[in-house]
């Protein structure tokens, strides 16, 4: 009743209606430009070119990478999450295109690269940051082109202890339970071997430098690397070991002697 | 039985028995090209000649790539990385032999007399007469050496035959100590490991901070003192001592309340002897926590304080207590608390872990 009545009643105090509208946005504005003012403008000039390359990568790896590891890698059902993994995971499986896979399977086979080192090396530095991980190496960590024989030969020792288990004395790889398979090394990049120790790719152990520094990385890749250079006398028959031998040996050696004592001993043509 | 009979009794199994079904005698001779044709033996002739005279130009072949060819010489060929002068001495040398052979066996097939015959078998056994001169000559010797009429003669002589066994039996003391259960405390159910005793990298014998081990790593593993050691003992210990360290999310995996105190951080140790016939494993996969044997692929869980989860191995794989010392390293609680490695008879198995203990 009193407030109807107020209102009705004229008043020299009386403003405009839009007044409090207006001042409203008077004050935003104020407060807008005293902000632009006074907050350090330079700071955003200073992480452009960074930001802009882990950008680039986030972008690129919401489209490759996503369905599987999440928008943010934090993995999903289908795929790992990928913090902490840093970008030298992200390199050894983009750059031996181990990832993205193809299809859902045991393990990620190694394909032919479809991705340029810039594309790879921004997902890695976008993947870096989404907690601390190993860093991509640089080549003087694995550098092996000044050992000596005796360092060769200790790199020998190391991967026979280290390694051997599933990749083979000879390098060539083997078997592992379920359709997954530890690969050859033969042909494989320093930086991928590098890498493959120290991030522990798929089923494959990590080998931290707490254990194996990087001078002893350095002798296992020299030791590698002298292996590919062995010429090998004739056919390696897969290097497996004894079972491809045993199926030579008794499929063409037996095999060949069965036929030749055949021979021996049949009656040949006749004139009748 | 008479000889008689048993001369009859033979005749009548020849005809039944040894001959069911009338002899067909041999195949009907038909001659060969080069018995008919002069023509074709001359050809075969020829062949054979020159198969033989192959073998001289080899053998020359031979000789000068053995002289001429440099002997890490390579050559790709095939996609395949030859060895030139191994490849070439096989192939001439093998081949020259080979043909000697060749040679030999198309000169017997062609060109030697082609006439078939067949040769009764006769019996393996002596005749009768032979036979009973055998048993005369065994009867005479008995008699001349009086055996039954002084027969002490023989029960003694076997007793001292029987006797020289035991001296021999009793060398074999030698072989080693009677493994009663202390001695097996002693020697196969003990190992250098012990309280405080540092972890080392296998080969380049890093000391291991458990600070420097990130989830998923393995490293293989020895004591510290087993460098103190050498010869036997340090063979002796270097097939028993090996770790496989490895780290796991502890929230990952399966603590048993017993085992609470062994592990550092999720870093556990468990000896790499296998325990079905003792081969070295390190074969983890990191994702699955399983480590398997390549030997006879006995899978054990390393999540699972090392239960078998497949394979012939019977036991779980033993656990080493861990801890860290006050630099930081990792070091044993104590040795192992089962013996490490196979199966042998007087094995307690009832302190092994299974899987569900606590």
């Amino acid at each position: 009743m009193r407030f109807g009545s107020s209102r009705r009643r004229p008043s020299s105090h009386r403003r405009h209606r839009a007044a409090r509208p207006l001042s409203l946005v008077l004050a935003l504005f104020l407060m807008g430009a005293l902000y632009a003012a006074l907050s350090p403008a330079t700071q955003v000039a200073a992480d452009t070119g960074m930001s802009a390359q882990v950008a680039e990568g986030k972008a690129l790896f919401q489209v490759t990478c996503s369905s599987c590891h999440g928008l943010n890698g934090e993995g999903t059902s289908q795929g790992p999450s990928l913090v902490g993994v840093g970008a030298a995971a992200v390199e050894f499986q983009m750059g031996t295109n181990r990832m993205p896979m193809a299809k859902p399977g045991a393990q990620a086979p190694r394909k032919v690269v479809q991705y340029t080192a810039q594309e790879i090396n921004n997902i890695a530095r976008y993947v870096h940051t989404l907690g601390p991980g190993p860093d991509i190496p640089p080549s003087s960590a694995y550098d092996y082109s000044n050992l000596d024989d005796d360092a060769i030969a200790r790199g020998g020792e190391l991967f026979r202890t280290n390694c051997s288990a599933c990749h083979q004395a000879a390098a060539n790889g083997g078997a592992l339970p379920n359709g997954k398979h530890a690969p050859a090394l033969h042909g494989v990049e320093p930086l991928h071997i590098y890498e493959a120790i120290r991030t522990g790719p798929q089923q494959m152990p990590v080998f931290s430098a707490g254990a194996i520094p990087d001078k002893d990385v350095a002798a296992m890749i020299g030791y590698l690397k002298g292996l590919d250079q062995q010429p090998s006398a004739g056919f390696s028959l897969g290097g497996l070991g004894p079972v491809t031998e045993g199926f030579f040996g008794w499929v063409l050696g037996i095999g060949g002697l069965c036929l030749v004592a055949t021979w021996i001993a049949s009656r040949g043509a006749r004139a009748k | 039985m008479t000889p008689e009979h048993s001369t009859t009794l033979v005749t009548t199994e020849d005809d039944a028995l040894l001959h069911p079904v009338p002899n067909p005698g041999i195949e009907h001779h038909v001659e060969r090209y080069t018995d008919v044709d002069a023509k074709a033996a001359d050809r075969a002739y020829k062949q054979v000649v020159a198969i033989f005279g192959l073998v001289p130009l080899l053998a020359i072949a031979f000789v000068v790539i053995y002289f001429a060819v440099p002997r890490h010489a390579t050559a790709q060929v095939l996609g395949v990385n030859w060895q030139l002068s191994n490849t070439l001495l096989g192939l001439t040398g093998g081949l020259a032999v080979l043909l000697i052979g060749v040679g030999a066996i198309h000169w017997s097939r062609q060109l030697m007399n082609d006439t078939e015959i067949a040769e009764e078998r006769h019996s393996a056994a002596s005749n009768e007469e032979e036979r009973a001169g055998f048993v005369d000559v065994v009867n005479e010797g008995v008699r001349d050496a009086g055996v039954s009429r002084r027969k002490m003669v023989l029960a003694s002589m076997g007793g001292a035959l029987g006797i020289i066994a035991v001296p021999a039996i009793v060398t074999l003391a030698d072989i080693g100590p009677y493994p009663t259960a202390a001695v097996r405390r002693e020697t196969i159910e003990k190992t250098i490991w012990a309280d405080g005793v540092r972890v080392v990298n296998d080969s380049n014998l890093i000391p291991l901070k458990a600070s420097d081990l990130e989830i998923g790593q393995l490293v293989n593993a020895e004591p510290e003192t087993l460098a103190d050691l050498h010869g036997k003992d340090y063979m002796n210990m270097k097939s028993k001592t090996p770790l496989v360290i490895v780290r796991m999310d502890p929230n990952s995996i399966k603590i048993p309340e017993s085992r609470k105190d062994w592990h550092v951080g999720g870093i556990l140790a468990y000896s790499k002897i296998c325990t079905h016939v003792g081969c070295p494993i390190s074969l983890w996969e990191q994702q699955t926590h399983h480590l398997l044997c390549p030997c006879h692929q006995s899978t054990f869980d390393l999540g699972n304080s090392g239960v078998v989860v497949f394979g012939p191995a019977a036991r779980a794989l033993p656990q080493l207590p861990l801890k860290v010392d006050a630099q930081g390293y990792l070091v044993a609680q104590s040795d192992f608390t089962v013996p490490v490695g196979p199966s042998y008879f007087e094995r307690d198995s009832r302190n092994d872990y299974k899987d569900g203990d606590r």
